[in-house]
């Protein structure tokens, strides 16, 4: 009764996951039976390097990944196993205290695609275990060159890692090593160096089965088995780079990484990809106050283990010649330096002096929540028209979404337009200025020029403030520019277009005077009323959950790692 | 352990032999110096100190018999260095061809000489024996930019390493030896 009661359960609850008791060493352990296969989510029998993952216990692997199919073909998580001993009559023989006999196998069994069973114990560390490991190792380094001083993966290596911990410290390969192909041009982002390759297989699973560009495969045989692109077929789909990461020895490069820094220099902070709205998590290398790569961080709720390539290369115009450094004023011609207390003391008795609506604020979907925040504030009190762009690109499938702004949802739940529309460009405000009532604009982040208003109305006001990183046609009329920070160079929060609010955390300087914009946003704000609460990020982002509704609740320190979900209001 | 003192003998505690002793040693020196058989300056810098074997001077790069930069731009000595007094510039993704079967040697490579502290790490450290220190002990400038040491002076400096293994060479030559497969 009870089977037939489970089968007609709803399809949307998960039947409770059967539990089988193991032994991993001297652990008696309970493993759901079945885990969820990584590309279909249908529950597949539960493996032994599962079973030990989900209790610590270290299996070396090199093929296995959790997020791909099971391939099989490295050897590295090879153990010896044991199961309960049966007679001829298929009844378990006991021990003489009742317990079941435990029969160690005969032969090792591949942890990655073994799956386990009530009563089997799996030995990771018994002496055959550990020989075999040795001897695995050995057979994956008889061609490897050891490379390891011009390797890029020198230091995040597996091969390095499992040589130390499980390997021998000598060769005993007295024959010459076959060499394969270096330095081969696999696509735009990718160069393949053949000799270091295992043959694990990895980015061939990826390419075919997540990024659905079976562009990869083996060809040759036994020590001249090799990785290579089909004939006349360039790897180039926008997931390329994922390979690198997936790869566990240093075949597989990034172009744009190779020979420029040891992985081992590099400080990796925790931040977000600006690229489009999905807001990949990512991990920034930097050195000195130089971005050098960008890397996917796991979030299954929104980038599993992945990011495309034009999100992760998409990170040099942070350190751009075009960048703004300097505080200036236009006095009459001339464009002259000011520093931030001169400004801030001569900007805001000039927004104060316009009427309410005689002053227009334009927002970005690149500010981030805080930011938006202050500056919806900011417009509130000095009553003034309030707009913002929409930026749109090509969507994929797969992680690339069309809208190219990091927080378009931050502005929803700000309620940031006076209109409640975000579009690409709009009429009200070009003719407001036409018509004369908009005699004042308030700019962060936006060139406004692409979106409708042109140089002569920029020119036509009689009070032009605006904030960017870059220079634009814009910043060359204004009568004010503020230089900016990029989410690089600050701390603040970004909504992605499924409603997840995550953080994003400090890599590097600003350049020259450039500052975060809640910092100079709060000032103003704050001199402009009188209101103070906050100097730090987290009090302001405490602050604005209280007066937000849709982001009720939360604090900074419970956004964690990988965000929370909220509601957005009118997401059209 | 207790040292048991010895007690003086009367003739040593007029303290009369010990100072008769130190006369006769101070008027040999004299003697010796004064008539040039014993020389005890030494005209630097027109005369320099030969160093001992195993000296550490400063440190310079070498290349091998054939002319290639033994330095592969790994950046380990950057990494050991305790007073911070190298810096490399890694060459990037470009390919040069024109080095021998070279696939990675350093952009520039910098080694401040007024940070140097002659420790020898870098040369403990370096994977493919391109760093030595050598017998310079004594080295001046007229700027602090002087004091930095570029690649080229680096190598300028250290010359040429017998190198046994000849690691690039042997590569190419073993991948030319064997049947083409691809």
């Amino acid at each position: 009764m009870a089977e037939i009661a489970s089968q007609k359960a709803p399809a949307d609850t998960p039947p409770p996951v059967e539990m089988v008791r193991v032994r991993i060493n001297d652990m008696d352990v309970d493993v759901p039976k079945t885990h969820p296969d990584p590309l279909t989510g249908k529950p597949v029998p539960t493996t032994m390097i599962q079973a030990c993952e989900q209790y610590g216990v270290e299996v070396p692997h090199y093929c296995y990944h959790p997020k791909l199919p099971v391939a099989g073909n490295c050897r590295m998580c090879l153990v010896e196993y044991g199961l309960p001993a049966l007679d001829r009559n298929r009844q378990p023989i006991l021990n003489d205290d009742g317990s079941p006999k435990v029969q160690k196998m005969p032969r090792p069994a591949i942890a990655c695609a073994t799956p386990i069973s009530p009563g089997m114990e799996i030995y990771t560390d018994s002496p055959g275990t550990i020989e075999m490991r040795q001897s695995v190792l050995e057979f994956l380094l008889i061609n490897h060159p050891l490379d390891c001083p011009i390797c890029d993966q020198a230091g995040e290596c597996k091969l390095q890692e499992y040589s130390y911990e499980h390997g021998q410290s000598e060769s005993r390969f007295v024959e010459k090593k076959v060499h394969k192909p270096k330095q081969v041009d696999l696509g735009p982002r990718i160069m393949l160096d053949d000799e270091r390759c295992i043959l694990c297989s990895r980015c061939i699973r990826f390419s075919r089965d997540i990024a659905g560009d079976d562009a990869l495969g083996f060809v040759n045989r036994g020590s001249y088995n090799t990785l290579a692109a089909y004939p006349g077929r360039s790897f180039d789909n926008n997931y390329t780079l994922n390979t690198v990461d997936l790869c566990p020895v240093g075949a597989l490069t990034s172009k744009d990484f190779r020979f420029k820094m040891r992985a081992w220099f590099l400080k990796e902070t925790k931040s977000l990809c600006n690229s489009c709205g999905t807001g990949c998590n990512t991990l920034v290398g930097t050195r000195e106050e130089v971005i050098y790569r960008q890397e996917p961080r796991e979030n299954n709720a929104v980038n599993s283990s992945w990011m495309c390539d034009y999100g992760r290369l998409n990170y040099k115009w942070q350190s751009s010649e075009n960048r703004l450094k300097t505080v200036t004023a236009m006095r009459g011609d001339i464009r002259e330096v000011l520093n931030w207390s001169q400004l801030l003391g001569e900007i805001i008795p000039r927004l104060q002096r316009f009427q309410p609506g005689q002053i227009a604020f334009i927002g970005s979907g690149q500010m981030s929540t805080e930011e938006v925040f202050l500056f919806k504030s900011l417009a509130e009190k000095m009553g003034g028209l309030v707009e913002a762009y929409s930026s749109s690109g090509e969507s994929d499938r797969l992680l690339l979404n069309a809208d190219r702004l990091p927080n378009t949802n931050g502005l929803r739940i700000h309620h940031f337009t006076t209109s409640g529309q975000i579009s690409p460009s709009s009429t009200h405000i070009s003719e407001g200025i036409k018509k004369g009532a908009i005699k004042a604009l308030f700019v962060i982040r936006e060139d406004v020029t692409a979106h409708g208003i042109s140089i002569d109305l920029l020119e036509s006001l009689e009070l032009l403030v605006v904030s960017d990183i870059h220079r634009t046609p814009a910043t060359d009329v204004a009568h004010y520019v503020l230089p900016g920070a990029a989410h690089f160079e600050k701390r603040g929060t970004f909504v992605n277009v499924k409603g997840r609010i995550q953080k994003f955390m400090k890599a590097v300087e600003a350049p020259g005077d450039a500052r975060p914009e809640w910092e100079f946003l709060h000032e103003i704000l704050h001199k402009a009323t009188g209101q103070n609460g906050f100097s730090t990020i987290e009090g302001l982002f405490n602050l604005m959950a209280q007066k937000v509704s849709a982001l009720h609740g939360l604090t900074w320190a419970s956004l964690g790692d990988l965000g929370v979900q909220i509601e957005i209001p009118d997401s059209r | 352990m207790i040292v048991e003192r010895k007690e003086l003998t009367l003739l040593e505690k007029t303290y009369l032999p010990g100072i008769a002793q130190g006369i006769r040693i101070t008027t040999k020196h004299f003697i010796d110096t004064v008539t040039g058989r014993r020389k005890v300056t030494m005209q630097y810098p027109e005369e320099k100190w030969t160093v001992p074997d195993g000296y550490r001077g400063a440190p310079y790069l070498v290349k091998d018999q054939e002319g290639r930069t033994k330095c592969v731009s790994c950046q380990l000595c950057e990494f050991i260095c305790p007073p911070k007094a190298i810096k490399i510039t890694p060459p990037g993704p470009s390919v040069n061809s024109a080095l021998g079967g070279v696939e990675k040697c350093p952009e520039d490579f910098e080694i401040n000489m007024l940070r140097c502290i002659f420790c020898g790490m870098c040369q403990e450290v370096c994977p493919e024996e391109a760093i030595f220190l050598m017998r310079d002990y004594s080295l001046t400038g007229e700027s602090r930019e002087e004091m930095i040491y570029h690649k080229d002076k680096l190598l300028t400096l250290g010359g040429t390493h017998q190198d046994a293994i000849q690691k690039w060479k042997k590569k190419e030559s073993e991948a030319q030896a064997q049947a083409p497969f691809h």
